[in-house]
């Protein structure tokens, strides 16, 4: 009886001890806005979409234990960067990822480069995050501010949009995207006819539209961002601008501020996106597994947090810890590889490589439906999309 | 209400000898904030901790100027976040050592304060608050488009440095008991502020300005030296700040930051001393630990805000004064 008892605990105690002694503990952080601004685009939609990542990579069986962890930063970087440092430092979390707002990515950016982590940036549009502030810790996943603006900028040079006027918002960030986008339509072989600049957070265009209209222009570029770009998307379909044969190229534009607007309004609408649903077989079953568990189309940060788990994980089962700069090695030595972006690779400054693509808002009538918004007008080769390392003033990639 | 009580609590107790700077339980309260907070960084996370002291000590000086001086600022985050700003500029492009950036994020905050405070105490009531609120939205467009302030992106990565160039902040010890120094210092000050005869007239200005024109102050001075005091303390906050989280940023220039502050100050307990610390507490945390809970915590914050408003107006701290009959 005795000997029965000691045999059953040992065999309870060598049960429970054996998968604790393989496994891996992974932690990862989704850290968005989920109050504000952002939340559509990021929010919980990418965790979700981080889980579907544990789930498709099938970490149970890979003896790795997944917990995912998510905040909301409330667009402060104080409080983003304050609960980025609390992970690493009490909840032991890994990898942060997501991130949107830019301010908070660059606090975030310090932060995880100061405690040695990864940082995998979906969210955020700063292209300083391979630029300026570049970290060894940081891989820059989805998009940028660079790909956005002068993707389109190139773009509709070549479809025939080739003199513009650009309608800036006043202040640096809109300044140097008009001045970034001007310089891609020159090279490109377009021409600037003029420009005007309108206060942050205006709410009366129509002077601002008007001239634009007079000057002839066949694009109007909004170097604007969030509300601006909302509102003055709004009062352009108020006056007509591009059924009168104008076309609007957002510069700084997300799926989910077209599903706002409604065809009706952004109708004719050019822009940068990473992701399509329907671009083709992969991508359309992902984005209905998504929306099963989500009820909306994936967005290309949700879809990029997403991409950037599932190549996290791999580097992780590969290098069998979570030790962040053999998981880093790994995963800038391998190209990564997922029904969102196909096969890409991750560049020396942290950009990860893959095409973008030049959409345009579909009509009503040319609409099949629900969340069936956009039409392809090309696609953007990888080494075109993003700033090359010269340019980029980071000075780790450049030794 | 506090200056009456204050009277009488002196007049029924003639006999009671005690410190003439401070009455005994403020002495004991104070020794045990201190003795708590000496404590906490080996219980409680540091870095969340010098947010909440930074926030304390911000409300504190706003206090000062609502609760003793009766003026309702509503654009004090413009001295703390060009402090932020300033103190941020000064570790990182001209190399200061971090006391002495703080004090040059102290410096520009007063000034802004006296020029600010010179035009603003003009007017009264809500034309007094919207006067305030117009400069703090020219500091903020300011930042928004001033070269040195990096826009919406911030100032980043700023260097923590070592303190009169010995003790290394990058360490979070050494930087808690640093920013536990600020604190406390600038908690006595206020503390000390409120309780001298200058502190004794502002009250009465408060209570009754007419009346005390009438017994020949000069009102407009009290009223810019406590508006100038109280940005230059919340400059202090905010400067400290910046070396904390090693970032300035346009968040502590916003007026949500002004209305925050607002919040922590009625919450805790108007015109009390410590009513500001248990506001800017409470507020900070539920800011952090309820982060997981997304657009809830807003919610929540409201929720507690219209409590407080409806059930105990005079705050945390004012209701327990009430009940233990005590000036706090």
């Amino acid at each position: 009886m005795k000997l029965a008892k000691a045999l059953l605990a040992t065999a309870a105690i060598a049960a429970m001890a054996v998968p604790a002694l393989a496994e891996t503990d992974v932690k990862i952080g989704v850290l968005n806005d989920r109050s504000g601004l952002y939340a559509d685009l990021a929010g919980e939609g990418s965790v979700v979409a981080a889980r579907m990542a544990v789930e498709d990579f099938d970490a149970a069986s890979k003896d790795i234990a997944v917990e995912i962890l998510s905040a909301d930063h409330q667009n402060k970087p104080d409080v983003g960067s304050n609960i980025a440092r609390q992970w690493i430092d009490t909840d032991e979390v890994d990898v942060i990822v997501d991130v949107p707002t830019s301010s908070v990515a660059l606090a975030v950016n310090e932060v995880v480069r100061e405690k040695d982590k990864v940082f995998l940036a979906s969210g955020p549009a700063t292209s300083d995050l391979t630029g300026k502030a570049c970290s060894p810790n940081t891989i820059h996943w989805t998009y940028d501010t660079y790909s956005l603006a002068n993707g389109t900028g190139k773009a509709m040079v070549e479809q025939g949009g080739d003199t513009w006027f650009f309608l800036t918002a006043d202040y640096a960030f809109g300044h140097a995207l008009e001045r970034d986008t001007a310089a891609v339509v020159e090279a490109s072989g377009g021409k600037v006819l003029g420009n005007v600049r309108h206060p942050l957070s205006s709410s009366d265009f129509s002077s601002f539209l008007l001239q634009a209209q007079s000057s002839g222009a066949k694009v109007i570029g909004l170097a604007n961002a969030g509300g601006d770009t909302v509102n003055s998307i709004k009062q352009a379909a108020e006056f007509g601008i591009v059924q009168a044969g104008q076309s609007l190229a957002g510069l700084l534009i997300f799926s989910t501020d077209v599903a706002a607007l409604g065809l009706e309004t952004a109708q004719g609408l050019v822009l940068t996106n990473a992701f399509l649903a329907d671009r083709n077989e992969d991508t359309a079953a992902f984005s209905a597994r998504f929306k099963e568990k989500h009820g909306k189309n994936p967005t290309m940060v949700q879809a990029g947090v997403y991409s950037a788990v599932l190549h996290y994980l791999k580097g992780v089962e590969a290098v069998g810890s979570d030790d962040a700069d053999a998981v880093l090695e790994w995963m800038k030595a391998n190209p990564s590889n997922d029904p969102i972006f196909g096969e890409a690779t991750i560049r020396k400054d942290g950009r990860h490589m893959h095409d973008m693509y030049l959409l345009q808002v579909k009509s009503p009538d040319e609409s099949a439906g629900e969340e069936d918004y956009f039409k392809l007008l090309a696609t953007i080769p990888a080494e075109e999309a993003f700033r090359s390392i010269e340019d980029g003033e980071c000075e780790m990639a450049k030794q | 209400m506090a200056g009456e009580s204050d009277v009488v609590a002196a007049a029924a107790m003639p006999t009671v000898r005690e410190p003439a700077w401070m009455p005994r339980h403020h002495l004991v309260l104070f020794a045990l904030l201190l003795a708590g907070l000496l404590v906490a960084p080996f219980m409680l996370y540091p870095i969340f901790l010098m947010k909440v002291l930074c926030f304390a000590l911000f409300a504190s000086a706003f206090n000062l100027l609502l609760g003793y001086g009766g003026l309702l600022s509503f654009g004090h985050a413009a001295y703390f976040g060009m402090a932020s700003y300033v103190s941020a500029h000064a570790a990182k492009v001209w190399g200061l050592t971090p006391e002495l950036a703080i004090l040059s994020g102290t410096l520009i905050a007063a000034v802004l304060g006296l020029v600010f405070g010179a035009l603003a105490i003009r007017r009264q009531g809500i034309y007094f608050a919207m006067v305030t609120l117009a400069f703090a939205q020219m500091v903020y467009f300011f930042s928004l488009q001033a070269p040195f302030t990096g826009g919406e992106d911030g100032i980043q990565a700023v260097p923590r440095g070592h303190l009169f160039g010995l003790f290394d902040l990058s360490r979070p010890e050494p930087l808690y008991f640093f920013v536990l120094a600020i604190f406390f210092g600038g908690i006595l000050l206020i503390y000390r502020i409120i309780h001298s005869p200058f502190g004794q007239v502002l009250k009465a200005i408060r209570q009754n300005e007419a009346r005390a024109i009438s017994l020949g102050y000069q009102v407009n001075r009290y009223k810019l030296a406590v508006f100038v005091l109280s940005a230059a303390l919340s400059g202090l906050a905010g400067a400290t700040k910046a070396i904390v989280f090693q970032l300035a940023s346009l968040t502590d220039v916003y007026w949500a930051m002004s209305g925050e502050v607002v919040l922590m100050t009625l919450l805790g307990g108007m015109g009390t001393v410590f009513g500001p610390l248990v506001g800017a507490a409470v507020i900070v945390t539920m800011q952090n630990y309820l982060a997981s809970f997304g657009d809830w915590v807003t919610i929540i914050q409201g929720a507690i805000f219209v409590i407080a408003v409806l059930l105990f107006r005079e705050g945390i701290v004012g209701v327990i004064a009430k009940w233990t009959k005590k000036p706090l």
